[in-house]
């Protein structure tokens, strides 16, 4: 099933010449209308005639986050004020918030990516979405909203929290579709192993759109099996629309990343050369079809490889692997470069291990480690805690090859996040 | 024999667990008659042994602890020296180990048993059966609030 069938399946070449087509009307108006962008062309001796092919995209600047932020509020407009319908923002943990403004073309645009993503996904008109995300100025529930409002699906705008209510909205109205953050499912899921809820008896559900945070292939696995559900993982920033950027088909095997209206990068975030097909690193996107705040090679920070060859779905957007990290998450413990994500997955992988951790980084690069153990597994033997936690320190050291201390904490101690995740807290001082 | 439960609770090292813990059991109305805690560095188990064990073990449940319930062996011991040796001799000759054990004394005194946690405890139980072992028995006072 498609929504746009003929832009989704259509052939390389001809999505190439598209793209050149746009970056070529998107360059000249973050030219012309952006003073930002002159200044940097002019840096680098480029002008808007230089780009006659794709290759001549390393000819264009970056866009940072810190640009966004320096030119808050209204710098990286590229239409007059007045054309803008909406603004959302994201906030960073330090200094400005990044302001993205839409054009009413802009949210159509954006829906329509949504659009394809739940067709794509089996989503469509008869279907119930609860939407888990924050509503507000985050862009994650309200882009997905208008998108699967286009379609014809009935939408619950549940936002996140409040979850006794949550649970009498999907048996009341026979949700069939959540879009939640992976943390907010598995905290989802507790509660309602708790209170003795069968999913598969008590609800309808039969899909989730995971997004916002990273999350692994063992968290996918288990939320999977909890609710008898199938998991599809959703890609988005705020700077690039929000969700829709890129979306997993029913093959769950990586993310289409909708071409036609972003060119994608990978580079290598040290030098900013791209790497090797296949390579991991930094996704660097452009937008292709914004017309309020066009952004070219916007630095995501997020790590991710492109999964080779075609998708058996016929779509001929290439796909995205999932988050491999960020590369702003990176911990740099004793000179090894280490992702939260490694030490996720291998502590999902292990039975007595409950759904939150937090990584904790102190003085002399003593890194903490500090898990929720299982309730249901706990059989009151002091040794069986004791290998346990040996367990865990062990298959640790061995992914990511330093040491960690480990603490072992009653399940519910650590904070369960609801937009994204804050597992490591950094106190060591430069 | 009388079954004994025991409660097992996880709790992270810290101050205010164990006040925590024996509010719940103090709003229940369960009475404590032994306790032990046994720690390992940052985190510990606290075990108890109480009069109302499924009462206590539903309620802390609920109240989102960490906890569980087993049989243990509870031996009577005999006061005066040597007392212990001769328990502690047959589980020996018996070769069963002893995983954790402590000791619950009633009526002020009167009667001391040791609260043995094992492995198997069917097994001990089987093995111990023609010992020379008074074990816990039903008294009228805790009839209707054990087993």
């Amino acid at each position: 099933m498609y929504w746009e069938q003929e832009i989704e399946t259509l052939h390389r070449r001809s999505l190439e010449a598209l793209q050149l087509k746009r970056l070529q009307q998107t360059v000249r108006l973050a030219h012309k209308n952006i003073p930002f962008y002159q200044k940097k062309f002019t840096e680098l001796g480029t002008t808007p005639r230089d780009i006659v092919s794709l290759k001549d995209l390393q000819k264009l600047p970056f866009t940072s986050r810190e640009d966004l932020r320096a030119n808050y509020p209204f710098g990286m407009l590229a239409v007059p004020p007045e054309e803008v319908v909406r603004l959302h923002t994201s906030s960073g943990t330090t200094g400005k918030p990044k302001a993205i403004f839409f054009s009413k073309k802009d949210i159509n645009q954006a829906a329509e990516l949504i659009a394809r993503c739940l067709i794509m996904t089996g989503t469509t008109k008869g279907d119930v979405l609860q939407n888990m995300m924050t509503y507000g100025l985050f862009t994650g529930a309200l882009v997905m909203h208008y998108g699967a409002e286009k379609v014809g699906v009935l939408v619950i705008p549940a936002g996140p929290g409040n979850t006794q209510r949550q649970i009498a909205l999907m048996q009341d109205f026979k949700s069939t579709t959540l879009h939640v953050t992976p943390s907010y499912a598995l905290y989802l899921a507790s509660v309602m192993h708790n209170e003795g809820i069968h999913p598969k008896r008590a609800l309808s559900l039969r899909r989730a759109y995971l997004g916002s945070e990273p999350y692994s292939e063992e968290t996918r696995n288990k939320i999977e099996r909890f609710f008898g559900i199938d998991v599809y993982n959703s890609y988005g920033l705020s700077e690039m629309n929000g969700p829709g950027v890129a979306f997993e088909c029913l093959e769950k095997n990586g993310m289409h990343l909708w071409e036609d209206s972003f060119i994608l990068e990978i580079i290598d975030p040290e030098t900013g050369v791209s790497v090797s097909d296949g390579e991991k690193g930094e996704l660097v996107l452009t937008t292709l079809r914004r017309e309020a705040m066009p952004i070219l090679r916007y630095r995501t920070r997020d790590i991710v490889t492109i999964i080779p060859g075609r998708c058996r779905c016929g779509r001929t957007h290439r796909r995205i692997s999932r988050i491999i990290g960020r590369s702003d998450d990176m911990i740099i413990i004793r000179g090894v470069n280490i992702f939260p994500q490694q030490i996720e997955r291998i502590l999902m992988g292990i039975k007595a291990v409950a759904q939150n951790y937090q990584i904790v980084l102190e003085a002399y690069d003593q890194m903490t480690v500090r898990v929720e153990i299982s309730k249901d597994l706990f059989d009151g033997r002091v040794e069986h805690l004791v290998n346990l936690k040996n367990e865990i320190t062990e298959k640790l050291r061995s992914e990511i090859l330093v040491r960690p201390k480990v603490e072992l904490l009653e399940p519910g101690t650590l904070p369960v996040s609801e937009g994204k995740s804050t597992r490591v807290i950094d106190k060591r001082t430069l | 024999m009388v079954k004994i439960k025991q409660i097992s609770i996880f709790s992270e090292n810290k101050p205010g667990r164990l006040r925590k813990i024996t509010k719940v059991l103090a709003e229940e109305g369960v009475n404590i008659l032994a306790i032990n805690i046994a720690s390992s560095d940052g985190f510990g188990v606290i075990r108890f042994i109480v009069d109302k064990s499924a009462q206590a073990f539903q309620k802390l449940k609920q109240k989102g602890f960490t906890v569980s319930l087993n049989e243990v062996l509870a031996i009577e011991l005999v006061d005066k020296p040597g007392g212990l040796f001769e328990v502690s001799s047959i589980l020996a000759r018996k070769r069963i180990n002893i995983e954790n054990a402590y000791v619950l004394i009633l009526g002020s005194r009167k009667k001391a048993f040791l609260i043995v946690d094992v492995q198997d405890i069917e097994k001990a139980k089987k093995l111990l059966k023609n010992e020379n072992l008074h074990f816990f028995t039903a008294q009228k006072k805790f009839k209707r609030t054990f087993g």
